[in-house]
């Protein structure tokens, strides 16, 4: 019985926060495939942490799924082939937020399959909690929300800390964005194993999923596979943006406020995205590494918007040939989504496994709100918007001043996860999280940690 | 081809500054034209003529800055607009003009114009010409005169810098049943007399251009709190303060206080708490901040309506609240997220 009553129930949620436009066009598509690129380019840096080191040399050859660059300590993460190729070189190239990395770069054969040639199904259910940890870092997880966090250093939570519920983050708040929706509505089984693995990696006796609202036939999908036990539930919240981010979704589920600084461990919580989740569920019984992701294409600049399997490595420039509109000159190319996504200075960049989504602007979209500005009239727009319960408008007048100091000690710079909100309901357009972005990297530069 | 590189976000809700300031022009039309009913060609003469001068000041202003053209901000006309509203309905042109110009000028343009004024400018205006004009300023005219239409209430077309025609021979000329030339709050303080509700909403009383229907002017509010161009907080604020301080002061004497009704339904209240109160630029911005910054005003208004010289207090009271917005807002800063109030 698929009966929603909304105006009955208020979905649960979050104090202030936005309603963008959703743009979510390609909902009811399935997920496709994009074929190999002649060439891919892996960073060795695709996750917070150490590089990873590379295991080859120029001109070996690799088989689709073989480890190319181990795990450097416990806070790093291998890296795999996704395709049958050549070692080409290992040499610095453009990563996204204008930095350069290391890189592998793979040239793919033309008769590469789809086929997956290493790795060996394992018994999850036989390992012990450190081999299970061990078994997660070897396929290279890592949180494909965006944080590009390795998966295990998560999941393995210290001995001082107990974790007893894992929230699943299913709310994909940001618009264009469908990839995440995508993966719980074909491949519920797979979630539903990944949570189990991740609930015995941290020790928690229960699991929530949170879906916003708008997306309700994911929870349809996914309940068939629930175990019998109500260890692993599901809850609609109200779709708003950023209802995916941590402490808005904990406030949401649980009302519970993680307090400034603290990580949600502190409240025996712990958060991974479902796209995470249902890759772990699948790659890792196979014994499989992590060398795809689905992600997002869309926009007005993209001609076969949609969600695609991308292999790792595959750079802007070989998706936008293949799914681009070349009638869209003056473009803007965007990695993630539209509120937090970073934008692309080089289409040389590649996919990589924090990459959600590739959208693709037209310049002329933003250019009333670049062209023009006004002083701030104080309507408090951004106050009420706000989901950290800041003051953006004061921070913006003390940043215009160049006060970092009194925006980070008095106004609580530090705790604004840059969400966007503030700049999103401006209406004199001050390019505030952008001026905030800037004042937190001043203060970080000038007082190394 | 070219690459455009962007900080995020990369969306925006498309609303801007002029976009708000023209939907406060649209609320604030109905009640322009309720007053042009009732008081002809006088209220058109006066509105555009306050509306026009603000316009000019404020373009000399950005001549004279070497700024943009900030016209088409609409936020001048704004003030031009509610400026008129607050103004008794016989004022002689050219006092309306130097308003305009005080307004824009003294109240705006000083501080380096929209959003960096401390003072709602339509209300530095009215206390300026207030100060200056102090006759001028309190001369009601009835309203519904017969020949509102065909001719100006004497004292409009006074010349510049002359003393305005007497309007005494043609208030009785158009005398309407009741009229006494006095407000239903200074009819009250001089004479305890209470005005009959119905007059008070219909625009019956003598009051300024745009004061006299209460109805009207909440349904215009309520016009840009559903478009969410207002925080409604403000005016509930406001008229609930008052509301409390009247009610208590009539029932602590019913005798020497007035009843409630002619303190939420006569005078500025209702378009000082909807539409000056609510002014973005001189409010605070703060959850707290706008409850305490309200009833700051609805207090002062009751305070001094009942125990000042002054019949009328509105003006004085937001202008006060205005002063002491950045103080609210630095002591009543939004609690962070998850933070434990101190």
């Amino acid at each position: 019985m698929n009966l929603h009553l909304p105006f009955l129930k208020h979905a649960a949620t979050f104090a202030r926060g936005i309603h963008p436009a959703p743009h979510k066009g390609t909902l009811d598509q399935p997920i496709k495939r994009m074929p190999f690129p002649r060439k891919l380019v892996l960073p060795l840096a695709q996750h917070i942490g150490k590089p990873a080191l590379p295991l080859v040399g120029i001109g070996e050859e690799v088989a689709r799924g073989q480890v190319i660059a181990r795990a450097e300590g416990t806070l790093s993460s291998p890296i795999h082939a996704p395709a049958d190729g050549v070692i080409e070189a290992i040499t610095p190239m453009p990563v996204s937020r204008g930095q350069w990395s290391d890189a592998i770069v793979l040239r793919v054969y033309e008769a590469s399959t789809q086929e997956v040639r290493c790795g060996q199904p394992q018994d999850v259910g036989a390992m012990d909690h450190a081999q299970l940890i061990a078994a997660i870092q070897e396929i290279g997880m890592v949180g494909l929300g965006g944080a590009t966090f390795p998966s295990h250093a998560k999941l393995n939570v210290p001995a001082d800390k107990q974790v007893h519920t894992l929230i699943v983050n299913g709310c994909e708040c940001e618009p264009y964005l469908t990839c995440d929706y995508k993966l719980m509505r074909e491949w519920p089984q797979e979630l539903v194993a990944g949570i189990r693995i991740a609930m015995r990696a941290s020790g928690a006796t229960r699991a929530i999923i949170g879906i916003e609202d708008n997306k309700l036939d994911a929870l349809d999908a996914i309940r068939p596979h629930l175990p019998a036990d109500g260890s692993i539930t599901m809850q609609a919240v109200a779709t708003k943006y950023p209802q995916g981010a941590e402490r808005m979704l904990i406030k949401s589920l649980l009302d519970l406020d993680l307090p400034p600084g603290a990580l949600p461990s502190q409240l025996g919580l712990v958060m991974h995205n479902v796209g995470t989740l249902a890759l772990l569920g699948r790659l890792l019984p196979a014994g499989q590494g992590l060398i795809e992701r689905v992600v997002t294409l869309a926009g007005p600049g993209i001609k076969k918007p949609g969600d695609y399997w991308i292999p790792f490595g595959a750079t802007l420039r070989s998706v936008l040939d293949w799914a681009g509109d070349p009638e869209c000159r003056e473009r803007q190319v965007i990695l993630g989504g539209p509120m937090m996504g970073q934008g692309a200075f080089s289409l040389d960049i590649p996919v990589t496994k924090g990459t959600s989504g590739i959208l693709v602007f037209d310049k002329r979209m933003l250019e009333p709100i670049t062209q023009q500005s006004w002083a701030c009239i104080h309507c408090a727009a951004c106050v009420n918007a706000c989901p950290m319960g800041l003051n953006p408008s004061q921070l913006g007048m003390l940043s215009a001043k160049l006060e970092f100091d009194e925006m980070s000690e008095q106004f609580h710079l530090g705790d604004c996860f840059e969400c966007g909100c503030c700049s999103y309901v401006c209406p004199s357009h001050i390019p505030l999280v952008q001026q905030f972005r800037a004042a937190k990297a001043f203060l970080r530069e000038r007082k190394p940690v | 081809m070219s690459m455009e590189l962007r900080a995020s976000p990369h969306l925006h809700s498309g609303r801007d500054v002029p976009t708000i300031m023209r939907h406060v022009v649209y609320a604030l039309l109905p009640i322009c034209a309720f007053s042009v009913w009732q008081y002809g060609l006088s209220a058109i003469a006066l509105i555009a003529t306050v509306t026009l001068s603000c316009l000019a000041a404020e373009r000399i202003a950005n001549r004279m800055s070497g700024t943009v053209n900030t016209l088409s901000d609409w936020s001048a006309t704004i003030t031009g607009i509610l400026l008129a509203l607050t103004l008794p309905p016989a004022f002689p042109l050219w006092m309306g003009a130097v308003a305009g110009f005080a307004a824009v000028w003294l109240g705006k343009s000083l501080f380096g114009g929209l959003g960096h004024n401390p003072f709602n400018p339509a209300l530095v205006g009215r206390a300026f010409v207030q100060a200056a004009f102090p006759t001028a300023i309190t001369t009601w005219a009835p309203a519904f005169a017969p020949q509102r239409f065909t001719e100006f209430i004497p004292s409009t077309l006074t010349l510049p810098f002359c003393v305005p025609n007497d309007i005494s021979a043609w208030v009785t000329a158009n005398m309407v049943d009741g009229f006494t030339g006095a407000t239903p709050l200074a009819r009250w303080k001089f004479e305890h007399f209470v005005y009959p509700v119905e007059d008070m909403i219909t625009g019956a009383a003598s009051a300024s251009s745009g004061e006299t229907s209460a109805l009207l002017l909440l349904v215009c509010g309520l016009y840009l709190i559903a478009r969410r161009f207002m925080d409604w907080r403000i005016p509930v604020a406001v008229v609930g303060s008052a509301m409390i301080m009247a009610l208590g002061f009539q029932m602590y004497d019913a005798d020497a206080f007035p009843p409630m009704h002619l303190a939420l339904l006569s005078g500025g209240l209702m378009l000082g708490a909807l539409f000056m109160a609510t002014d973005m630029a001189t409010s605070p911005v703060t959850p707290m901040g706008v409850w305490v910054y309200g009833a700051i005003i609805g207090v002062v208004t009751i305070l001094i309506r009942y125990f000042g010289g002054l019949t009328e207090g509105v003006m004085y009271a937001i202008l006060f609240g205005n002063a002491a917005a950045p103080l609210i807002d630095k002591y009543l800063q939004p609690k962070v997220f998850g933070a434990r109030r101190k």
